[in-house]
């Protein structure tokens, strides 16, 4: 399937990236290529399959309801790229 | 308010169970920390962290299901939901999407004052679970200073319990909400705690009009932000009230506008357009490959249900069709809570006298405890020294006139029954002392003896209080007997 | 023979005997770095004062006596996609460039506590997309058998470490044929696992239901001991396997007698390259000669895998990777200036750190996952992909019932030009055409040397088997590699 440039602006803006024009010429003929080489599956019939999301399917795992200890806030602070020692910080968030 | 209308109401409350830990990591779930002490690489969504499910939290939750009479899947799976917000570490949510690990419940409720809708079920559509995310603080007074985040929240477990739009009313959603958390209270999967976020709500909310073409809808609204029941009831009426007059002002349909989010806010009693998060409808839902299903077999569910012990429904119908109270009392003790029913039925079944029991809770020990600010469980009289209290009183052994002297002095002094009643100095007084108190007053007031024969026996009463004073522990009751027999045989 | 010719199991009897200490064997493959990585560019990161400090450590206790763990003094390299709260874990991208987690993977927790010296930090395509190691933000990585050409990828700094003698062992990730097409390009053996063999925990995640980390080393023998070094239950992962870890070594040396290998019709069609698939049918022989059963299969959906891959790798990579926004870690775009007018300053921020700091192929397959799970497009690509996944599965199931191992080539071609594919995305992922079905299907596959192109580069064999058969797996790789040669012709070929 084709995909039109005005679906890569979309695409990009859901998946928070500013792309810059060339980016978003490029993109276009690329997910268009890759896009159509992927309508192949469209020729499988898979009435009857159930989806398969995990490569070995496991189910009910548990871990029990116990305590342990977090990590001091100093390293959970550490990797962000703007803190004041209590909290992330972040520009303000408009409206909500 | 008008009659041309309908307002119909679904209900989104997000219940946080009660789990030590959290629901794919094991940070605490303590309220109150200092921000971001209860974070670890899960929660804060750290490249390389896993998710791994708390059996607890998914067996609170599976409790909370079958109790609000959900059909259980044999098979539960969980999604991501998708979107930026930095509250949102991962970027995405892990809730449930398509196959729910719970659908098609419902609710029963009545009104507790009675007369402004009758008792009805409310549908539930389903209940799943899902993680929390954390806390924004914003610069209220400016808009301008950085945003702080607090991760401490996220990862707390959810159960999101979604209703049908069956109700009608501001008082019927109330109704809904207080059974609903009478019901979380009683089997003990959450505190229910409206102030630290343990319940909340919101409401979506539109109008069914009846119209020359016919039946007409308006947009659907959901409101956020309402922090007590009592602002849910007063966001309703609100909001019904504006949907009406926007309806008069636009006609617009349902439909014909975007699903809009309106903030309560409490001081101006007003409900305020929010600003929408952008592209926020497209969530991307996919199962997480990180988490793997939970199935459940009819006998692990029926399991669940045996273990739910009583619910408040079925305590009110056994009290007032076992144990003879009104429907009006029962209703009362139940919705006081676990602790309190309780409590009653200790006593109750101790002095095996239900009715009693019921007037002895109803009227003085809620009073006492409204007074006291207290809880039953710090109530100063245990269930077993009420129970001595009433079977004194029948036994005779405690006047009644002087039975709730003793109670408060009990709820005062932290003292039982036989303390009491020493302390008072109640003694049985014995009958010929009874009697010859009885012939002496009856001697000395021959007009009373007149009124008496004349037929006004209310005139005995007159010579109780004499009694009263000569021996406090005269029965008043045994003593106007007396009288009246002894003046019939003169 | 220097000490960095030798194989792991030798070099840690050799250790293990107190005929060389840990520090001089650490030495030895840090003089190795020191001369040829400046070529290779196999590692990002080395620090020789630690790796020595360890090896000095685990040598004294030696001396003492003291209890060692498995691999003790041996030197380790790993990609820099594991965590290690000793280092900073990067995944080759500018978004981790300062990002130190502060909590050990699950790896590198049982590498430790085996005493391995954990020698550097191996290079990758950024995030580990990509089959070339061209994608690395910081550095190329060139095959030691050819400095023109890639070493394969992601895994291409720990399959190039190996192959140029700078590392015994090395720990690589497979989520499409992430070590198995690097070795194959560069003549080394690695090994993808089961899904679920080895723990996830503190793995970056690509996409999670197709990543494994796995081992890569100069013979099987070397990669059954680091697989059982790694391998085994994590109550931190949820889908790790809750089965004990058979010891591979001790029976890998069972003749092959009865074993049925498959041959599957779909792998030798147009496109394979002559050289590599003679080499391969010749590889097949030499099994019949060791007492292998031969049998031609069919794996009617494999020609869907690479479709199938690419739904389902990119839209678990849109998720995994949403969390790089630039809040609680990661690159964050640093002025903040609103280029557009519409937008909120942190709906900007979020844009323009995420453009900042990822590379353009981590970007195409974040557009392409979130194209494929958005509104409208679900059910024709994501859902339909798992779909054919299970299709997939099945005919490996019924495959399995016929034959213990299916051979194939690795890939197509042998090592292709740095720069010959990287204008071409869709040319580039069909390079995975062999590779992908293992991670779709969650099977264990290696990837071996059997032998060398014209032009001297060097060719793979794959073998693949059914889940938690390593064990087969290894077996099968180890009897054809004692039956051959290619492993010393290997060594006189890179002197
Ligand atoms: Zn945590």
């Amino acid at each position: 399937m084709a995909i039109t440039r005005a679906d890569v602006e979309k695409v990009a803006r859901l998946a928070r990236l500013r792309l810059s024009e060339d980016e978003l010429t490029s993109l276009t003929n690329e997910l268009s290529q890759i896009v159509t080489y992927v309508d192949q599956l469209a020729e499988v019939d898979t009435d009857a399959v159930e989806p398969m999301t995990h490569a070995i399917e496991l189910h009910n795992v548990f871990a029990d309801d116990v305590v342990r200890p977090s990590l001091p806030r100093e390293q959970a602070l550490a990797n962000a790229p703007s803190h004041n020692d209590q909290a992330y910080l972040v520009p303000p968030v408009l409206g909500d | 308010m008008s009659d041309s209308y309908k307002t119909i109401i679904g209900l989104e409350v997000h219940v946080q169970l009660a789990t030590n830990s959290k629901l794919f990591c094991r940070c605490s779930t303590q309220f109150g920390a200092e921000p971001n002490t209860q974070t670890c690489p899960v929660c804060i969504g750290m490249p390389g962290s896993l998710p791994v499910m708390n059996r607890t939290a998914y067996q609170l939750a599976l409790k909370t299901a079958v109790a609000i009479n959900c059909e259980i899947p044999a098979f539960t799976k969980w999604d991501r939901k998708q979107y930026f917000y930095p509250d949102l570490p991962k970027g995405y949510q892990i809730s449930q999407f398509d196959l729910p690990m719970s659908a098609n419940g419902y609710l029963e409720i009545s009104d507790e004052k009675e007369g402004r809708f009758e008792p009805k079920r409310i549908g539930i559509t389903r209940a799943h679970l899902e993680d929390d995310a954390g806390k924004s603080i914003h610069d209220e007074v400016h808009g301008k200073a950085d945003s702080q985040i607090d991760l401490n929240r996220t990862g707390t477990p959810l159960l999101e319990i979604v209703s049908e739009p069956d109700l009608r009313s501001s008082a019927e959603a109330r109704a809904y909400l207080e059974e609903l958390k009478l019901l979380l209270e009683y089997i003990g999967v959450s505190d229910c705690n409206m102030q630290e976020g343990s319940l909340r709500c919101d409401a979506n909310v539109n109008l069914h009009l009846e119209t020359e073409n016919g039946k007409v809808a308006t947009p659907i609204v959901e409101i956020k932000n309402m922090n007590s029941f009592r602002a849910v009831e007063r966001a309703i009426d609100y909001e019904a009230e504006r949907q009406y007059r926007v309806w008069q002002e636009t006609g617009q349909r349902i439909g014909e506008a975007p699903k809009q989010t309106r903030g309560w806010d409490d001081a101006s009693g007003k409900t305020l357009p929010q600003r929408s998060k952008e592209e926020s409808s497209d969530y991307r839902y996919f199962p997480d490959p990180d988490l793997v299903p939970v199935l459940s077999t009819p006998e692990q569910v029926a399991e669940v249900r045996a273990a739910l012990g009583e619910l408040p429904a079925s305590c009110r119908s056994r009290l007032s069709a076992d144990h003879g109270l009104s429907p009006y009392d029962a209703n009362v003790l139940v919705n006081q809570g676990r602790a309190l029913l309780d409590y009653f039925f200790t006593t109750a079944k101790t002095c095996n006298d239900f009715k009693t029991t019921c007037n002895w809770v109803t009227q003085h020990v809620l009073r006492i405890l409204k007074e006291q600010e207290t809880t039953i469980e710090e109530f100063a009289v245990s269930a077993l020294q009420l129970a001595e209290l009433i079977t004194a009183t029948a036994d005779g052994q405690l006047p009644k006139s002087r039975s709730k002297d003793a109670f408060e002095m009990m709820c005062a002094e932290k003292i039982d029954v036989a303390t009491a009643i020493d302390r008072l100095g109640i003694e049985q007084v014995d009958e010929s002392a009874l009697v010859a108190l009885c012939q002496e007053l009856l001697a000395t007031n021959p007009k009373i003896v007149a009124d008496v024969q004349a037929g006004k026996q209310q005139a005995v009463g007159s010579l109780i209080g004499q009694a009263k004073k000569k021996n406090p522990n005269v029965d008043p009751g045994r003593f106007r007997e007396l009288c009246l027999e002894l003046v019939a045989k003169m | 023979m220097s000490l960095t010719e030798q194989s792991a199991t030798e070099l840690l009897q050799l250790l293990n005997q107190g005929e060389i200490s840990s520090v001089e064997l650490t030495q030895s493959y840090l003089d190795q770095i020191e001369a040829k990585d400046s070529q290779i560019g196999a590692f990002l990161r080395i620090d020789a004062k630690a790796a020595l400090a360890r090896a000095a450590d685990i040598d004294t206790r030696r001396q003492s006596g003291k209890p060692l763990g498995k691999l003790a003094g041996l030197p380790v390299a790993v990609k820099d996609v594991l965590c290690d709260t000793e280092t900073k874990t990067t995944c080759a991208s500018r978004m981790l460039e300062n990002f130190r987690p502060p909590y050990d993977s699950t790896v590198v927790a049982k590498l430790k506590a085996a005493d391995a010296v954990l020698i550097g930090r191996t290079n990758m395509d950024e995030f580990a997309m990509g089959g070339s190691t061209e994608n690395s933000a910081f550095q190329i990585t060139r095959n030691p058998w050819d400095l023109e050409r890639a070493p394969g990828g992601s895994s291409g700094g720990a399959a190039a470490c190996v192959a140029g003698g700078m590392a015994p062992l090395s720990i690589g990730t497979d989520t499409g044929g992430s070590i198995r097409q690097p070795a194959g390009l560069c003549g080394v053996v690695g090994l993808k696992p089961t899904y679920g063999r080895v723990s996830r925990y503190g793995l970056v995640a690509f996409a999670s239901s197709l990543d494994q980390v796995g081992p890569l080393a100069n013979t099987t023998e070397d990669a059954a001991l680091l697989l059982e070094t790694i391998a085994g239950h994590d109550p931190l992962d949820s889908t790790s396997l809750d089965v004990p870890v058979p010891e591979y070594t001790a029976t890998i040396n069972r003749p092959l007698e009865g074993l049925r290998i498959g041959v599957v019709r779909e792998h030798f069609a147009t496109g394979l390259d002559p050289e590599v698939e003679s080499a391969v049918r010749d590889a097949i022989k030499v099994y019949e000669s060791l007492g292998a059963t031969v049998k031609e299969i069919s794996l009617p959906h494999s020609k869907y895998a690479v479709a199938t891959y690419y739904v389902i790798a990119p839209s678990e990579a849109s998720s995994n990777l949403a969390r790089y926004d630039g809040v609680h870690f990661g690159h964050r775009h640093s002025q903040l200036s609103v280029p557009d007018p519409t937008s909120n300053s942190l709906v900007e921020m979020y844009r323009c750190s995420r453009s900042e700091g990822f590379g353009p192929e981590v970007k195409r397959r974040i557009m392409l996952g979130a194209y494929a799970l958005s509104a409208g497009y679900y059910d024709a690509y994501y859902l339909k992909a798992l779909k054919v996944r299970r299709l997939i599965r099945q005919d490996f199931d019924t495959a399995f019932e016929q034959v213990d191992l299916i051979a194939s080539p690795v890939t197509a071609e042998p090592a292709f030009k740095i720069g010959q594919l990287a204008d071409d995305p869709l040319s580039m992922y069909l390079v995975d055409l062999y590779t992908v079905s293992a991670n779709l299907a969650g099977l264990p596959g290696v990837s071996l040397p059997c032998g060398f192109s014209s032009s001297g580069l060097p060719i793979g064999l794959q073998l693949q088997a059914k889940p938690l058969a390593e064990e087969t797996l290894l077996r099968g790789a180890h009897m054809y590699q004692k039956a051959t040669d290619w492993q010393s012709r290997k060594l006189d070929q890179l002197k």
